[in-house]
């Protein structure tokens, strides 16, 4: 065996409680306003501009960047905060979540100074979208067989080809995505791929929506015909995307994100079952609590682990494992409480309507992102095992 | 971990290592490992590291303590080392001096109750009490007129049925009549039974998680060894995801037992969060423990469930742990009681208050 696992108890600072207050006076005005129903997770477009905006006024994006390029200095375990609280509160956060999280550090580790300088601080107002182009029809997991091709031409590179299952493509401006530079070499199947910021305006670039078992339009193809990427667009090593990859995951693996997704469920059984729950509801919600609250000790103490300058890649592997999983398991387990709800309840109709929703959000939660079956790999090879 | 941590935690370690290594343990029959091991662990002032030097204890810190058990999970210890220290805990809440030699305390069981009488002796039954049989002295919680108080009795004086845990070690029924206590004062303001049992729980679910610890690295190293099918099963991708699940409820239980230990060492009251913490603790690393040792016999497969293997000495114990200071289904059911009686919009403020 390996290093033995690490998660040690890591507790918010006191800097992060007033900024959980201010979070969740934000929200609370934002509800009232109408921008969005907490209650209601299963809204036609969950595209908000005008509210990544004022998330982005209040110094929430871009959070731990350096102040040079819009960002505010700040600690991840900040950032974390921020982050659940959107989640539990089912705020509109498609536009900006990428960026924020993954795209944004991309451009600040390779991107050429000019760019970060055009791009970072719009992030950081909240005003630009970005999809992540990994995907192809014939390469899913197995992200190193991804075909779509970038030729050499004058200043730059012709891309043809087509990505597939793009969250937010259609409303992205930007997207950061591997292309087939050179071929893969014997030695090094992993060989020959190149990150690229592509600009969604470019001519050749066609987004076509792909419906989903929800009902939403959240992800999509999108196909490339001869659409060029100026020189200055491309991130990093020629060929060498795949020394790029790994080391950013610990960042998208284990944030609240990865068990929060379903939460909404759980709150409303709460309500529905009363303050006297019988044994049965009352064993039930316990469970699930005590569940919750390790997965969230687990993330935290992964976020209290980055923000230390580690890099507990196999630990965060196992946060997006588990947390997958409770959160796609959680809806039928609150199900399974909710027939012996009292049908007259108040809520009785929002908790039906969420678990309608929640359940058929379930199956992508542990596809997204990484599946289970590449995180487990990663775990066993963390193990020694491969 | 703090660096005095490291060292009380070594200590126990090395302790560990050279007098309870489970190949050795498992080989002996007749139990001839039981008495050098105390020695040490007495020699090195371990079982009453909660008690402070002026009560006859080492005054190790609460975390100190906490990580000792950590390192007894890893071994799977089966001395009452665990119980001492939370008998020497609890006495000490009244200022009472810890005897030398093995305790443990009564109740063990949220259900359990002992009745102080009026005229000062002690009453009632307790189940489950681990290591009772073992034990020179019992440190009791009882229940008077309104009050509770803490109180040291020779277990001479206590009627004790020896049974058994899944594992082979003492789980026994302590039976008070009108036993005339060594010391007895009042219990401190805002101590009351679910104190002992959460202090308790939290225990047992650091010795949960460092029997997961121990579950994965065996499984791991005979999954590396073991060849089927002219391959190493470890190179089975249906091994390999069975043990990245092993290694997901080990990581699981280490982290709820070891932030609840974290909790209440650094809280002055077991207020609602401590009780979060250390319940949560209980329920997950119970449920770690079910869903843990069946990968781990999973994949030794027949050799595992052989007595001359080492690996029931992990998987039983920590299976056994589950039953004590309350279940993780009686535990559930009081944190759904609780998450209930403050409302579906107070839940989300108790799980993000740390």
């Amino acid at each position: 065996m390996t290093a033995a696992l690490r998660f040690d108890p890591i507790r918010l600072p006191p800097e992060c409680e007033k900024l959980r207050k201010e979070v969740r006076a934000f929200l609370a005005d934002e509800v009232a306003a109408g921008t969005f129903d907490p209650h209601k997770p299963n809204r036609e477009d969950t595209d908000a501009p005008e509210f990544s905006r004022r998330v982005g006024a209040r110094g929430w994006l871009g959070m731990t960047w350096p102040r040079k390029y819009g960002g505010h200095e700040r600690s991840f375990l900040e950032r974390y905060v921020v982050t659940e609280e959107m989640r539990v509160a089912n705020a509109p956060t498609r536009r900006f979540f990428v960026a924020d999280r993954q795209s944004g550090p991309v451009l600040l580790k390779y991107a050429p100074e000019h760019i970060k300088m055009d791009i970072l601080p719009r992030i950081c107002r909240g005003e630009v979208c970005f999809a992540i182009g990994m995907s192809e029809p014939n390469s899913g997991s197995d992200l190193f067989a991804a075909k779509t091709k970038a030729t050499r031409t004058d200043g730059g590179w012709l891309i043809n080809g087509t990505k597939i299952w793009t969250s937010s493509a259609h409303i992205a401006d930007y997207m950061i995505a591997i292309f087939r530079t050179s071929p893969p070499t014997k030695e090094n199947r992993r060989h020959g791929l190149t990150q690229f910021l592509v600009d969604m305006k470019t001519p050749g670039i066609k987004v076509n929506p792909i419906g989903q078992i929800t009902g939403q339009f959240e992800f999509n193809e999108v196909v490339f015909t001869d659409a060029f990427m100026p020189d200055d667009h491309v991130l990093g090593e020629i060929d060498g995307a795949w020394k790029q990859a790994t080391s950013e995951l610990a960042y998208e693996r284990s944030g609240p994100e990865r068990f929060l997704e379903t939460y909404y469920v759980l709150t409303e059984l709460v309500r529905a079952v009363g303050s006297k729950p019988d044994t049965r509801s009352a064993e039930g919600i316990g469970r699930l609590v005590a569940q919750l609250h390790t997965m969230r000790r687990m993330s935290v103490s992964v976020a209290g682990m980055l923000q230390a300058g580690k890099e507990p890649v196999v630990e965060a592997s196992i946060v997006k494992d588990i947390g997958t999983v409770w959160e796609q398991q959680l809806p039928h387990r609150v199900r399974d409480l909710a027939a012996f709800v009292d049908p007259d309840a108040s809520n009785h109709e929002t908790l039906e309507n969420q678990l309608s929703f929640a359940i058929k959000t379930a199956p992508k939660l542990t596809i997204q992102g990484g599946t289970t079956e590449v995180l487990r790999g990663i775990i066993a090879r963390g193990l020694g095992l491969r | 971990m703090a660096e005095s941590e490291n060292i009380v935690a070594e200590t126990a370690e090395k302790i560990f290592s050279h007098l309870a290594d489970a190949q050795t343990i498992n080989n002996d029959k007749k139990g001839s490992w039981k008495a050098p091991l105390w020695q040490a662990l007495t020699d090195a002032g371990l079982p009453l590291s909660w008690v402070a030097e002026d009560c006859g204890g080492s005054g190790a810190s609460l975390a100190e303590g906490f990580s000792v058990l950590s390192a007894a999970g890893r071994f799977a210890i089966a001395v009452p080392l665990a119980e001492t220290m939370l008998a020497g805990w609890l006495l000490s809440q009244a200022k009472i001096p810890s005897p030398d030699g093995a305790m443990t305390v009564a109740p063990a069981s949220p259900k359990d109750r002992i009745t102080l009488n009026p005229d000062g002796t002690l009453s009632g039954r307790a189940r489950g009490v681990p290591f009772a049989k073992d034990s020179k002295h019992i440190a009791v919680l009882a229940g008077g007129a309104g009050s509770l108080s803490i109180a040291l009795a020779d277990a001479a004086n206590c009627r004790i049925e020896a049974g058994l845990n899944l594992a082979g070690d003492g789980s026994d029924t302590v039976t008070l009549t009108n036993v005339q206590p060594i010391a007895i004062k009042p219990a401190p303001k805002g101590f009351d039974q679910n104190t002992l049992m959460l202090m308790g729980a939290v225990a047992r679910s650091l010795q949960i998680a460092g029997s997961l610890e121990a579950m994965l690295e065996v499984s791991v190293r005979y999954s590396n060894e073991r060849v089927a099918f002219e391959k190493k099963i470890s190179k089975f991708q249906a091994v390999q995801h069975n043990l990245a699940k092993l290694a997901g409820e080990s990581a699981a239980a280490l982290a709820a037992a070891t932030s609840a230990a974290d909790a209440i060492a650094n809280s002055k009251s077991f207020d609602d969060e401590i009780f979060l913490e250390a319940v949560s603790a209980k329920v997950r690393c119970s449920e770690a423990a079910e869903k843990g040792a069946a990968i781990a016999h999973q994949v030794h497969g027949a050799i595992g469930f052989t007595i001359e293997h080492i690996l029931h000495r992990y998987t039983l114990r920590a299976l056994a742990w589950r039953d004590d200071f309350g279940s993780e289904s009686y535990w559930a059911v009081e944190l759904g009681k609780m998450v209930a009686a403050r409302g579906a919009d107070e839940l989300w403020p108790l799980v993000a208050s740390r």
